[in-house]
């Protein structure tokens, strides 16, 4: 058993001869946390929508994003990332079809990337949104009801600032999963951080140096996302009120 | 839109991706339960001990593993068992292990860090004074843990188990970056050859649709049926 260490491969140029391998990689994190931080965006936005409306007496609202929340999760990534990829533009009438297929290369593969993770996550965002709403005692809304406010109005101000308060646990780690599921965009030509430590991989034949290295970069990222989270959630504390988290699961 | 799909392309191609995708996408999934099971019931044993090294160590790898992207440790373990093979069996050159063994190995290693996280739940939901009560009749960790606890923390856990189970059968499809042969990596390579990719990837995404609801919805049955009253 032979393997030759070289650990300071990182400092070699590439055989692209645009940088050091080390660069690469840190450039693949730049587009790990691009894709990450923009499929948030949507995740965050169209997850508490669906998920306040599981929860608003509307039943064909509800029902509709409660079909949205198991058709996202009972898919497999990779196969929904295939179908914003490969699917969706052939569906597409003519024109926009093609004129998606035909974006310049980081963003052809970039964009759909981005709408499947964020798609994807906003079914898991919508699942602990409606479960922090279900968490409040019904005393908080009929409360609101009782002040003579409209319903929008109780959530905005009485059910929604306390949620987004008891969720935060929860959303950390859907935030974590966001980023490391971003490594599934590999499979469509993003060049994210596995991508860029497979290529590193392939060109160096250093294969367990590359992934060491992006593996501590993903736990650095992790600890960072932990630490900012954990000072957010102090922040917004409301003093006398602890949360009670809800519990998270799969990845 | 759907004016050029072709239903026949898939019936054509069923048989192929039943026989040789979903089989070895479910005989995947299964030996992976089992063992990601009796790994994961281990190293929640151990995160739980007393024994300050084993728990440590169990920490660590349980965080480790939850830490990086599944598609991050498949390429680990593909080029890293080879590589164990040869240091287990002393051998000179890294050891050829097929792509089979090789995903059972990577998703049993992965799937265990998830399941021990679940298990600990369930050794922990079980009573102390049931712990206790073991103790003080005699009996030494392994017969407390084997007779009293592991029993009623997997039954506490089985819904849990299996819905982790059905995430773990959709995750399968991730060995696609290896170019195994399962359920969706048929699939792909059928949509390649005839260039029939929108049949192709809708009728996955609809088998794998259908498969998950049907599961979450007897894992919903089994829950009201084996909820212990108290």
């Amino acid at each position: 058993m032979h393997y030759h260490w070289n650990w300071t491969i990182f400092w070699d140029m590439t055989p692209e001869g645009t940088g050091t391998y080390l660069h690469t990689l840190l450039v693949g994190l730049g587009w790990t946390l691009a894709t990450g931080l923009a499929a948030w965006v949507i995740a965050l936005v169209l997850g508490s929508i669906l998920g306040v409306v599981r929860t608003a007496p509307v039943k064909w609202a509800a029902a509709i994003a409660n079909a949205y929340v198991e058709v996202f999760r009972n898919i497999p990534l990779l196969v929904q990332m295939f179908l914003w990829y490969f699917v969706i533009p052939e569906l597409l009438p003519g024109n926009l079809g093609d004129s998606i297929k035909q974006m310049a290369p980081p963003w052809a593969s970039f964009v759909p990337a981005v709408l499947c993770l964020g798609f994807f996550t906003a079914a898991r965002v919508a699942e602990q949104v409606r479960a922090g709403i279900m968490a409040l005692p019904s005393g908080q809304r009929m409360a609101g009801t009782a002040l003579g406010l409209t319903l929008p109005q109780t959530y905005r101000y009485v059910l929604l600032p306390v949620v987004f308060r008891i969720i935060l646990p929860p959303l950390t780690s859907e935030f974590l999963n966001i980023i490391k599921n971003s490594s599934v965009a590999l499979t469509i030509g993003v060049v994210e951080l596995t991508a860029a430590a497979r290529a590193m991989q392939e060109f160096s034949f250093q294969v367990f140096e590359a992934f060491t290295a992006a593996t501590l970069i993903y736990i650095v990222v992790n600890i960072c996302v932990v630490f900012a989270m954990r000072w957010v959630e102090q922040r917004v504390a409301v003093p006398g009120f602890i949360g009670r988290a809800v519990a998270a699961g799969g990845h | 839109m759907f004016g050029h799909f072709d239903y026949q392309e898939i019936l054509r191609n069923l048989p192929y991706l039943m026989k040789v995708g979903m089989t070895f996408t479910l005989t995947l999934t299964g030996l992976v339960v089992v063992g990601g099971v009796i790994f994961g019931t281990l190293l929640a044993m151990m995160r739980l001990s007393s024994i300050k090294p084993l728990s440590l160590l169990a920490t660590t790898y349980i965080n480790l593993m939850r830490s990086v992207p599944l598609v991050l440790v498949i390429f680990w373990f593909y080029f890293l068992v080879p590589y164990i093979g040869a240091w287990i069996t002393g051998a000179n050159q890294p050891v050829k292990v097929g792509a089979f063994l090789s995903s059972v190995i990577t998703f049993t290693m992965f799937e265990a860090a998830y399941y021990a996280e679940i298990m600990r739940a369930g050794i922990q939901s079980v009573a102390r004074g049931q712990v206790w009560a073991g103790y003080a009749l005699g009996l030494n960790y392994w017969q407390t843990m084997g007779k009293i606890v592991l029993p009623q923390a997997f039954r506490n856990m089985v819904p849990i188990l299996l819905t982790q189970t059905i995430v773990m059968f959709q995750d399968t499809s991730l060995v696609y970056v290896l170019s195994i042969t399962d359920f969706l990596g048929a699939a792909s390579k059928v949509a390649e050859r005839d260039g029939r990719l929108v049949e192709m990837y809708l009728f996955v995404a609809l088998v794998y649709f259908v498969m998950c609801i049907a599961g979450s919805y007897v894992v919903r049955r089994l829950q009201r049926r084996i909820a212990i009253i108290r």
